[in-house]
């Protein structure tokens, strides 16, 4: 090996190479983007959850310093815009229409009235503070089951009984069956409670049109680039997609919430075009907090069944999935397809069974939010699990262990679609247990009572689907999208390389991780190697960033091209060495001869002479460059066990988390402080919603927590120190073996921290369910009513 | 986050600043900033011009005068946390964070009597005085007169509350709080201190609309009984989607034990 370089760089736990810019604050976001004239939109935002706009009032703003133009939805329908498509359908998909700005009639508070466009954005605010519109107020209904109900507000006209759509997935015959012959069932009614995403960049656009040529350039705050310019180009605008060029620079974070389309990019797009200027909009966060689309919201029942031996015989299903106001990009995908599909878990079900209603209500929209789905289907399986378990007298991770499905049984067709390639989930469960001394905890659990204070310990396994695949199964499932990536590899003359890529990060370091795939490929130094991504007029086409899907699908791609590329530099290497090519090695990032060392070239010989071409082999094309399109076969697995440990004050009902463990398998790791960093921050998220996290509304479709004054998310110190640890277990398909962990830490975290909460009130007090999250006041009350009166909870 | 238009001026004196006020009423003073701004950039507040009293010199700093800390209004909550004080160093220990106890005042948060703020219990508590200047002169109030209501203190239109007097000497003190786990604010604080005479004095905040002194402890724990349940009544006290009045009554309750332990 030369000296210059490690023996591989995949598997380092290399320092990101964005950090530096993001540390110092010389990262490019989209806001920090200054375009000559730059003329400024504030949003006239609906402060009723349903309302009739009888009028909205010009000239109350006639006048005022710097007002260039109010829009309305009368100016949108002028254009010519279409509404916002939905990108999955389902069948008798109830779609009502998603202007760019509201037409009528407005449906959940936020909803945009008007824009107002000013020199400055404080001009901008101004105005549109003062802006006069009339509403005449409807009646509205915020919770799903609510809307539901007989009698219930309706939403949408088009949308009767707001029910958007209808969705099944199992052999209910089989399950009926297989509760018939149940030793014991439990019975669980679950809610998995709203979450607002709160990336820490909100939402900002910037557009600019040039009536030269008719193309339009948008900078935007986008986890997918190409999916962005695909809907508002060709669905939306109505101009050849060509004539649009999206830039999505640096992002700052996302958690799901910028993959969607959202109403202020038509709007800045459609105001630049008319006023010939560029328009510029940034969220203010209390906009984030009414604006940016929702996660979860689902209200279930949850039924599992056991034989005499503790062997799970089935799980039926009801989900009601609040959608909110408007169905957005996968909206119908999240509670279907991303959550009915793994509701079989890591365990062996004979039958499971899920329906599911997706209902309209006057909220925020919902739509995929970290894990998407998946951390919805893992809460109710593993609390349910639990309870199970309770109720049955065993040990949590012994019944799971009687239960999971065995290695030597993949690949795993499940009953709910999705064949299993690979898993080995009894050794991540071990390790596990290992690392967090399962058993010590238990005794401590036992000495704590009577103390005051109750220790509980939640424990599930998990598995995820993510880099969701093949492009022909997701198509027949309803999507209006392929799930294959892209990668550009170019070389220059001087052997720097330039990676391009169709996923793109807001928060995963891609500039390292993509950099170490192909630096190991190449046999060059890392520093030699760049990542170019976030731009469509830069990169080929390609899905964006999500569904953790960048490494496994994304990486892929990547080391499909690369494979081309050192195929041909070695026939480059060999025509140089005036060998054959079975003759050359690529070893010890060079192209020798084998048997002669001595004999050899290098990366940058062989990038010099493609690009000078003055002696290439006979017919070889010059350059060195090379796309690769990789279409995914199959899903991949990742799973794991995470062990959480709280502390309940019962004088006060704080749950405390104190300690927080995991082993999760994503297959080999490309980077492990970055697959570490990922986790963490997914245990951090998850966690926030089981503890402190809400998204309430009132009945009428107020949202109660629109600040941070209100919204808790979890601070460094509100959290343990994580214990990470890994299994591998590769993915059989692709050619990385890797799978994604974005997302699963997430997926895992809510359910072990809520199981470690119901495993303390258990123990305690019997105590079966309660929802998340576990704010104190709940937790004090349910203690004091559980002991059977007042003023017990405090004697102890 | 984007306030509505204001003027803006600063005074380099408490005789200028009184002066601005008086020509102009509307004006408002801007301490620290860390109550008043996050209020107009919600727009909450839209005070057509501030007042801005952070430099003057002679609102800063904390010095002995026999028995008394006196303690300038335009002190931070970090020099507070770095001081000699009694109690108060714990209390600006509880609120937010650095970056707001580098900018946030004392003068500020007593002046504002939010009905979470930290500070009140323990000037309650420790009985201090609040040196009080206005058009007509200087005034001095007691704590029990400082918080009249939810964001309603002593100090009126057109006056600035120059110097907070704490007593020096404690036997010992202790505050206890629960945050509010957005805001980190209290749901319910309380401060228990044992004066130079070995008498207890208590007081909470963030429960009801004011701070208050908590009569029935001092007496309990003066007479030599147990803390005991039901300091404040419910009925009295605020509630909201985090915690009803019920709970916070019965928060009083557990944290006034708690302090009570400590001193
Ligand atoms: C993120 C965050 C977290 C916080 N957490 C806490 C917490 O946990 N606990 C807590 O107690 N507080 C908390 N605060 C509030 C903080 O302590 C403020 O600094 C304080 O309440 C006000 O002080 P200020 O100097 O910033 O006053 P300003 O915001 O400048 O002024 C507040 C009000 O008082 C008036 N005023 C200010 N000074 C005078 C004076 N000398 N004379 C007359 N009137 C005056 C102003 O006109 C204004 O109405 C928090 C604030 C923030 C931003």
């Amino acid at each position: 090996m030369t000296e210059s370089r490690p023996d591989k760089y995949m598997g380092q736990a290399l320092k990101r190479k964005e950090d530096p810019r993001f540390i110092t604050g010389t990262g490019q976001y989209t806001d920090d983007f200054v375009l000559p004239g730059t003329l400024h939109a504030a949003m006239v935002r609906s402060p009723y959850a349903h309302a009739r706009i009888t009028n909205i009032d010009r000239s109350s703003v006639d006048g005022m310093p710097g007002v260039v133009a109010v829009l309305t939805g009368e100016d949108v329908q002028a254009a010519g815009i279409g509404p916002i498509p939905v990108g999955w359908l389902l069948p008798d998909l109830k779609v009502p229409a998603h202007h760019a700005v509201a037409q009528g009639e407005v449906n959940h508070v936020g909803d945009i009235v008007a824009v107002v466009v000013a020199e400055t954005r404080a001009q901008a605010e101004d105005a549109a503070a003062l802006l006069a519109v009339d509403y005449e107020a409807l009646s509205s209904v915020a919770l799903g089951s609510a809307a539901l109900a007989e009698g219930a507000p309706q939403v949408h006209d088009d949308v009767p009984g707001n029910v958007a759509f209808q969705w099944e997935i199992g052999d209910e015959a089989a399950l009926n069956e297989a509760f018939n012959r149940a030793h014991k069932t439990v019975k669980v009614q679950l809610r998995n409670h709203r979450l607002i995403p709160n990336a820490i960049e909100p939402r900002a656009s910037l557009a600019q049109f040039s009536p030269a040529s008719r193309e339009y350039l948008l900078y935007t705050t986008s986890q997918n680039p190409h999916i962005h310019r695909l809907i508002l180009a060709a669905f939306v605008m109505g101009i050849p997609e060509h004539k649009l060029r999206v830039i999505s620079p640096d992002v700052g974070g996302g958690f799901g919430s910028k993959i969607f389309q959202y109403q202020e990019e038509v709007i800045v797009l459609l105001a630049a075009q008319k006023l010939g200027k560029p328009v510029k909009w940034t969220a203010r966060r209390s906009e984030s907090f009414v604006s940016d689309m929702q996660g979860r919201d689902h209200e279930s029942v949850a039924e599992l069944a056991v034989d005499d031996q503790g062997k799970m015989l089935g799980l039926r299903v009801n989900t009601v999935a609040n959608l909110g106001a408007y169905l957005t990009l996968f909206a119908p995908a999240v509670p279907t397809y991303l959550y009915g599909t793994l509701l079989n878990g890591v365990y062996k079900f004979p039958a499971v069974h899920a329906r599911v209603t997706g209902v309209v209500t006057n909220t925020v929209p919902v739509d995929a939010y970290r894990g998407a789905g998946r951390p919805e289907a893992t809460y109710l399986i593993e609390r349910t699990v639990d309870v199970m378990a309770h109720e049955l007298g065993m040990d949590p991770a012994e019944f799971r262990r009687i239960n999971f499905i065995q290695p030597d049984e993949f690949p795993y067709q499940t009953p709910v679609a999705l064949v299993y390639d690979s898993g080995n989930y009894e050794p991540a469960l071990d390790k596990a247990l290992e690392m967090m001394h399962y058993q010590e905890l238990r005794a401590e659990q036992e000495r704590m009572k009577g103390t005051g204070k109750i220790l509980g310990i939640g424990l599930i396994s998990y598995l995820e689907a993510c880099g969701l695949a093949p492009s022909a199964l997701v198509g027949q499932l309803g999507a209006q999208a392929g799930q294959w990536e892209s990668s550009l590899v170019r070389v220059h003359p001087t052997g720097k390389v330039e990676l391009y890529t169709g996923s793109h990060s807001h928060g995963q370091g891609h500039e390292t991780a993509f950099p170490q795939i192909a630096a190991d490929e190449l046999q060059i130094p890392i520093e030699d190697i760049d990542l170019i991504h976030g731009d469509t007029g830069r990169m080929p086409y390609g899905w964006g960033t999500y569904g953790s899907r960048s490494a496994a699908v994304g990486g892929s791609a990547l080391k499909m091209a690369l494979g081309k590329i050192t195929a041909k530099a070695k026939k480059i290497a060999a025509h140089l060495l005036e060998a054959s090519e079975e003759d050359v090695e690529h070893e010890g990032g060079v192209f020798r001869v084998k048997g002669a060392p001595s004999q050899s070239k290098t990366f940058f010989d062989v990038a010099l002479m493609a690009h000078l071409a003055h002696n290439l082999p006979e017919g070889m094309e010059p350059g060195l460059e090379a796309t690769a399109f990789y279409d995914p076969k199959n899903f991949v697995y990742p799973f794991g066990t995470h062990i959480a440990v709280v502390e309940i004050d019962t004088d006060t009902g704080v749950v405390r988390l104190r300690g927080y463990g995991c082993v999760d398998d994503c297959g080999p790791l490309i980077n492990p402080l970055i697959a570490e960093g990922q986790v963490h921050g997914g245990i951090a998220q998850g966690a926030g919603q089981a503890l402190w996290e809400e998204a309430a509304y009132d009945e009428d479709g107020n949202l109660l927590a629109g600040t941070f004054m209100e919204y808790a998310v979890p601070r460094a110190d509100d959290l343990p120190h994580f214990q990470t640890d890994h299994t591998v277990t590769p993915s059989p398909h692709n050619p990385l073996g890797v799978k994604g962990i974005g997302e699963a830490g997430t997926i895992a975290s809510t359910a072990a921290v809520a199981n470690a909460v119901m495993d303390a009130l258990w123990h305690e007090c019997r105590i079966k369910h309660l929802d998340m999250p576990y704010t104190s006041e709940k937790v004090w009350r349910a203690i004091r009513e559980a002991r059977g009166g007042m003023g017990q909870a405090a004697d102890d | 986050m984007y306030p509505a238009n204001f003027d803006y001026q600063k005074a380099s004196s408490v005789a200028e600043a009184l002066a601005v006020m008086a020509a102009n009423p509307d004006v408002k003073v801007i301490a620290g900033g860390h109550s008043l701004l996050p209020a107009m950039k919600l727009r909450l507040a839209q005070p057509p011009a501030l007042l801005d009293v952070w430099g003057i010199e002679e609102l800063k700093g904390i010095r002995r005068e026999g028995d008394w800390f006196v303690v300038g209004a335009m002190t931070t909550h970090a020099d507070v946390l770095r001081s000699e004080l009694p109690l108060f160093p714990e209390v600006a220990y509880e609120v937010g964070d650095p970056m707001v106890r580098n900018r946030g005042t004392i003068g500020g948060s007593l002046a504002h009597a939010d009905p979470s703020a930290d500070y009140p219990a323990a000037a309650l508590a420790l009985g201090a005085e609040f040196v009080i200047r206005g058009p007509e002169g200087e005034r001095t109030v007691p704590a029990g007169e400082m918080f009249l209501g939810m964001f309603e203190s002593a100090v009126q239109p057109g006056e600035l509350l120059t110097h907070v007097r704490i007593p020096a000497t404690v036997q010992a003190s202790a505050y206890e709080k629960f945050k509010h786990p957005a805001s980190h604010y209290a749901i319910v604080g309380v401060a228990v201190i044992r004066d130079a005479n070995g008498q207890i004095r208590a007081a909470y905040t963030g429960a009801g609309e004011k701070a208050e002194r908590l009569h029935r402890l001092e007496e309990r724990l003066n007479s030599g009984q147990p803390v005991g349940t039901g300091l404040v009544e419910s009925a009295t006290l605020l509630g909201d989607r985090f915690a009803s009045p019920e709970y916070r009554a019965h928060l009083v309750d557990v944290l006034a034990e708690r302090a009570a332990a400590r001193v």
